[in-house]
């Protein structure tokens, strides 16, 4: 039964990589959970739990903070092997401003790259020009002059930088209120102090005024650095947060797959304590966590990135 | 059936994925919107959209909350529903490229999808589509704008299924991207990602019941 005459478009006027086709994977990823991954085995728990998708690296950051020494972009062949094992997208992470990084993970299909301030720095000054690549990319940022600027530099999607591999959730709480506190206080400024809060905060001000129009960042936002437990991933979205990434978080707790539901069933139900009080419900121990005050200022991850 | 002069109360599914963007096209266009989490919220709607996401993510969600019997009772009664994406992939009957030991499918839409089917997120793109001659789409001549972003494709349909855009295959088949079955509206692209609103029109139009195909056999 065909009612409308066949009409069939020429695939050869697809256009790929445009700033609508990477930010629309972000949008796919709202409301959802990115999970740490150092095996494929850890990759099929995170799928079977729900995750939305997966980053892979050879190492979670609080293992990064532990053993030390220089981290870098993962061995493409762990890479592949969390490719092959999974539907959901995957994502690796390169050293900030490490371009031929990125050219290798895009080369091997990795869905998304995360130009990470949790891999040791490979460029004090810039950051990668991510407007020539196809493959999509996620920074971190502590305000709102730091994520428009990677915007700028096109970024699809920006997550907050948190303090990476500490189980603290301080961090984290500390950069959502600071970016999304400056998007207030934008909401109501005149365009002569915009031109002075984009010279300020070092934001382009075509961005700086997209933002106080929409009311929000104009590409999707996630929380990241820190985030442990169910509580503190609706925390987050609470906070006006668009979904959660959890590194460490699952993978050294006491029970990984049973945290990694309940961390996804919260994020889905993030408003509704009685159910955040079932999913919370005889986790096993989460990890054990770091306080902040005790790092030492050339431990904390989060000020690299300029 | 409700008609356009009452205010229609259509849902979201708003498990995981891109349930934002509907909400704000459906109020838009004069629509009550509601998020749809847990079962007792599908009471009350005359439709319903299952959004783009991660069809992996969305029915695992769904499966733990038990909405995965009442979205099943909600297709087979009938009752207008439009999977986008994910969506898609959750409606079709059959699937390939599902994860190892399968995925949580509520079928009824008599279709098999290709999960995947353009690659990997590199391989997504946009493209002017063609459409066909249906009043919420126009003429028959106008192009729309159609974002596919990691997206699935219909390699087969059944019999009561019409197919509304389709894409050339390299090897000069065709790839069927969006298809119409009964009160079942499904599109591997995502229109709420553009500003083009005629596919949330078009699905508000199956809703009111004026433009409903005849039911399959």
């Amino acid at each position: 039964m065909i009612v409308a005459k066949q009409h069939i478009s020429n695939i050869d006027s697809a256009v790929k990589g445009t700033f609508e086709v990477k930010a629309g994977l972000a949008q796919m990823l709202k409301g959802g959970v990115i999970m740490d991954v150092v095996t494929a085995e850890q990759a099929c728990i995170a799928e079977e739990s729900g995750a939305c998708a997966v980053m892979a690296l050879e190492r979670v950051p609080a293992d990064i903070r532990k053993d030390g020494g220089v981290a870098r972009m993962s061995d493409p062949v762990m890479i592949k092997r969390i490719i092959a094992a999974v539907t959901i997208p995957v994502m690796a992470k390169v050293r900030i401003g490490h371009f031929v990084e990125a050219q290798i993970l895009q080369a091997l299909g990795v869905d998304c790259i995360d130009e990470s301030e949790v891999l040791t720095p490979a460029d004090e000054e810039h950051h990668i020009n991510k407007t020539k690549f196809l493959v999509p990319f996620v920074c971190g940022c502590r305000n709102l002059g730091e994520a428009l600027r990677r915007i700028a530099e096109g970024a699809v999607m920006i997550r907050t930088k948190g303090e990476a591999g500490t189980g603290n959730v301080v961090e984290a709480v500390r950069h959502a209120r600071s970016v999304n506190g400056a998007i207030r206080q934008l909401q109501n400024m005149d365009e002569d102090e915009m031109f002075a809060f984009a010279k300020e905060n070092r934001a382009p001000y075509n961005l700086v005024v997209q933002t106080a129009k929409l009311g929000r960042l104009p590409v999707v936002n996630f929380a990241a650095g820190g985030i442990a437990t169910p509580a503190d991933a609706a925390l987050m979205m609470q906070l006006g947060m668009d979904g959660v990434f959890v590194g460490s978080g699952i993978f050294k707790s006491g029970d990984p797959a049973k945290r990694a539901r309940a961390i996804v069933q919260a994020v889905t139900h993030f408003n509704d304590p009685g159910i955040l009080a079932e999913v919370s419900t005889d986790l096993g121990d989460p990890m054990v966590g770091i306080n902040i005050d005790t790092l030492l200022e050339q431990e904390k991850i989060s000020q690299r990135g300029w | 059936m409700n008609r356009r002069d009452s205010v229609l109360n259509i849902g979201v599914l708003a498990l995981q994925g891109a349930f934002i963007e509907h909400s704000k096209i459906l109020k838009q266009l004069g629509a009550t919107v509601v998020e749809v989490r847990k079962p007792e919220q599908l009471t009350h709607l005359d439709g319903l959209i299952i959004p783009g996401g991660e069809s992996t993510s969305i029915g695992l969600i769904a499966e733990r909350w038990g909405l995965i019997e009442p979205l099943r009772e909600w297709v087979q009664a009938g009752k207008p529903i439009w999977g986008i994406c994910a969506g898609m992939v959750l409606l079709a009957e059959r699937a390939e490229g599902q994860k190892a030991g399968g995925q949580p499918l509520l079928g009824g839409l008599d279709i098999t999808v290709n999960r995947n089917y353009f690659g990997r997120q590199v391989d997504s793109f946009e493209m002017l589509l063609d459409t066909p001659k249906i009043p919420a789409l126009g003429d028959g001549t106008e192009l729309c704008s159609a974002i596919f972003i990691r997206a699935p494709v219909i390699t087969a349909i059944g019999q009561g299924v019409e197919p509304l855009a389709s894409l050339s295959a390299a090897d000069g088949g065709k790839l069927i991207v969006a298809v119409r079955q009964g009160s079942i509206l499904a599109t591997a692209f995502h229109p709420e990602l553009t500003a083009d609103i005629r596919w949330h029109q078009l699905f508000l139009d199956m809703v009111c019941g004026q433009y409903r195909n005849p039911a399959p056999a």
